[in-house]
């Protein structure tokens, strides 16, 4: 064990730039924050992952961004175990009709300034499976959405760019022009 | 004892059903076949249901043999298999929810996919209206002194799939763990009938996302067995390279994450860079990280360029000089190995019993891999071992996959070599009859069921995909008993089953 440590401690780090905020994201969020939350939060962002019926690609994805590549906690965006904790509900998959209650219970259960962020195609509106019997559709059909990552699943950098957006947002006051 | 092959002459043949034999049976001859499954002389493969028929696919394993059986007459129901056999329990009750056959006998009756929220029941059958009012579900019970219950999830505090879990626990010692899954459930079944191949493999392969490939894999070669096509052998190839890149991503990936759930973060940061490394491989050799709609029927839609397959051997190289370290990190930390050795133990005979496949059969003694019992191209022309170990505990279950790991580098480097040149698809014909057709395909999780029927059209018919998990979740709730509360998650991520795989 000791040689892997210190391997690390001499090899470049593997951790890579940060990409740069995504500018659709940005435009989305033009109207969806004010700045007494700016003040509230700092520079930081609890994450509270939900599956409302996801096929578990996002969820592969949304591992990946805490690997030594995209090292997400250096943004200080963290992923918690409690919606109580959270400022963000990341919400992937098309809801469920049977998950519809549990994302609003989640949804109820995370104190306010909270944003909402669907994850992927299917949480925008169903994706392959809209029209189901036993699908609602995306999430904004169930709560509000503040901020759509499209891809099936996004990739890593896709979600991060999303992120840094939201981020950017929240604690700066930019708006997208 | 009976052949199953001799018991499948029993029955009237389904014309156009292939590879392996259909046949309609009495239900004297079902009931036979229930109570062989039940002393253990064959598997249960799948149990699906149609408005007017079920089906039961078996597997004898020292011979290899597979059939399927058919039950059309079920005037008041079909004789349970799941009062001899436990494995069908849950398809059993699935199938009623779904379609609405009922099972006669059935020693549960409780709903499982449906939660009496889709506003309609049978949704492959009658799709009758909703009972007015849906009774709570009925846990089942335990008694007994100082016992509680610990209620868990749907929403599960990390980044997991939705499932909840009722777990009865004397102080720290589970007594009992009943889950409760169904709550991913999509209809991806009923939005297969009559969907185009191009929309069902779709489909498919968003099945299991970590499958993605497995899926889209084993529902073409289902449709290539029931039009009778052969695929160009590049295109075989290129498959079973897709597949043995998933399965080594998910493996590096389990592994990281077994040990991180017995608070060794230093392996998953470790196995995170390999299997990230990997991901970004298959994104430069096949234009996907996860390698999502690159198989359809027919072949495969990308080739394998220069610079991809340049990617992959240098990927597989880097891993393989890389990965040993960490094994023996692994190996040496005994404050892991406490965690792992003698936890969550899956005795061999339920191994069997469920048919359990991937590294939660093979870690309890069950060395079933389609890729060998079926040996289809190329993996007929590929040097591989298959490791089993009979421990059946947390710590057999990280070795197989580690020994899984080695295995796929080495396939990934033979395929590379050895690899035909040539097209890599073929189109579709138009049949203009009916045939049905079925495939096996070993995902890194065990073996993908699928079977099908095209219609004259050419369309999807009746689809029906089985997720591994489906004879793995079980286990789990035998695995846990007598752990305490807090191994749950390492006992949760050994197994790794799939929550949407399972509710499809």
């Amino acid at each position: 064990m000791r040689k892997l440590l210190f391997e690390s401690m001499i090899r470049v780090p593997l951790t890579e730039r940060a990409p740069s905020r995504s500018d659709a994201a940005m435009e989305e969020l033009a109207s969806a924050v004010d700045n007494a939350a700016r003040r509230h939060l700092g520079r930081s962002l609890s994450i509270r992952a939900v599956d409302a019926g996801s096929c578990n690609g996002c969820e592969l994805e949304m591992h990946a961004l805490s690997n030594a590549f995209y090292d997400i906690e250096r943004f200080g965006i963290r992923f918690v175990a409690s919606p109580r904790h959270a400022d963000v509900l990341m919400v992937t998959g098309p809801v469920t009709r049977n998950m519809r209650e549990a994302l609003e219970r989640t949804y109820n259960a995370t104190p306010g300034p909270k944003w909402v962020v669907a994850l992927g195609g299917c949480a925008r509106d169903g994706g392959c499976f809209a029209g189901s019997y036993a699908v609602v559709g995306g999430v904004s059909a169930v709560i509000p959405v503040d901020l759509h990552i499209p891809g099936c699943p996004p990739s890593p950098a896709d979600i991060l760019k999303g992120l840094l957006a939201l981020l950017e947002h929240v604690t700066m006051g930019t708006h997208a022009s | 004892m009976q052949a199953l092959a001799d018991l499948i002459l029993e029955g009237r043949p389904v014309q156009h059903h292939r590879p392996w034999p259909r046949t309609i049976v009495d239900p004297m001859v079902w009931t036979s076949a229930t109570v062989a499954l039940a002393e253990g002389h064959w598997t249960l493969l799948g149990l699906w249901g149609e408005t007017a028929a079920i089906h039961m696919a078996l597997l004898e394993e020292p011979t290899g043999t597979i059939g399927v059986i058919s039950l059309e007459e079920l005037e008041g129901g079909y004789p349970s298999v799941a009062q001899y056999h436990p494995p069908a329990l849950r398809p059993e009750r699935a199938i009623h929810d779904l379609v609405g056959l009922v099972s006669k006998d059935l020693p549960d009756p409780r709903p499982w996919l449906d939660h009496g929220r889709w506003g309609l029941r049978f949704p492959l059958g009658d799709r009758l209206p909703p009972p007015p009012e849906t009774a709570p579900y009925a846990f089942l019970r335990s008694e007994g002194d100082s016992l509680h219950q610990i209620p868990v999830g749907p929403v599960h505090a990390g980044i997991i799939e939705p499932g909840h879990f009722r777990f009865t626990a004397n102080g720290e010692t589970i007594v009992r763990l009943e889950e409760r899954l169904g709550y991913v459930h999509k209809g991806i079944e009923a939005l297969m009938v009559g969907a185009s191949l191009d929309r069902a493999v779709q489909l498919a392969g968003r099945t299991s996302g970590d499958s993605t490939v497995t899926y889209a894999y084993a529902f073409s070669r289902a449709v290539e067995a029931a039009l009778q096509l052969e695929v160009p052998s590049r295109a075989g190839w290129l498959r079973a390279l897709m597949a043995e890149l998933e399965r080594l991503a998910n493996h590096l990936g389990d592994i990281g994450a077994i040990c991180n759930d017995a608070a060794f973060p230093l392996m998953h940061t470790h196995c995170g860079v390999l299997r990230e490394r990997a991901l970004r491989a298959a994104d430069t050799a096949f234009g996907h990280r996860l390698m999502r709609d690159r198989i359809k029927p027919g072949g495969v839609i990308a080739d394998l360029d220069h610079e991809g397959a340049a990617a992959l051997r240098a990927v597989a190289t880097e891993i393989g000089q890389t990965f040993p370290a960490l094994v023996e990190l692994y190996d040496n930390t005994a404050s892991l190995q406490d965690r792992t050795v003698g936890t969550g133990m899956l005795r061999p005979e339920l191994a069997h019993q469920y048919g359990a496949g991937g590294y939660i059969g093979r870690a309890s003694g069950r060395g079933f891999d389609v890729r060998r019992a079926l040996g289809y191209p190329p993996y007929n022309s590929l040097l591989f071992e298959i490791p089993v170990l009979h421990e059946g505990d947390v710590n057999a279950r990280v070795w197989i996959r580690i020994r899984e790991v080695e295995q796929c580098l080495s396939l990934i480097a033979q395929i590379l070599d050895q690899l035909p040149a040539g097209p890599v698809s073929i189109d579709i014909p138009d049949i203009g009859e009916t045939r049905e057709g079925m495939a096996l395909v070993e995902g890194f999780r065990g073996d993908v069921f699928v079977w099908l029927r095209v219609a004259e059209s050419g369309r999807i018919d009746r689809c029906h995909l089985r997720d591994p998990s489906w004879f793995q979740w079980p286990l789990l709730e035998a695995a846990i008993e007598d752990n305490i509360v807090a191994d749950f998650p390492l006992c949760n991520k050994s197994f790794n089953c799939s929550y949407s795989g399972h509710d499809l």
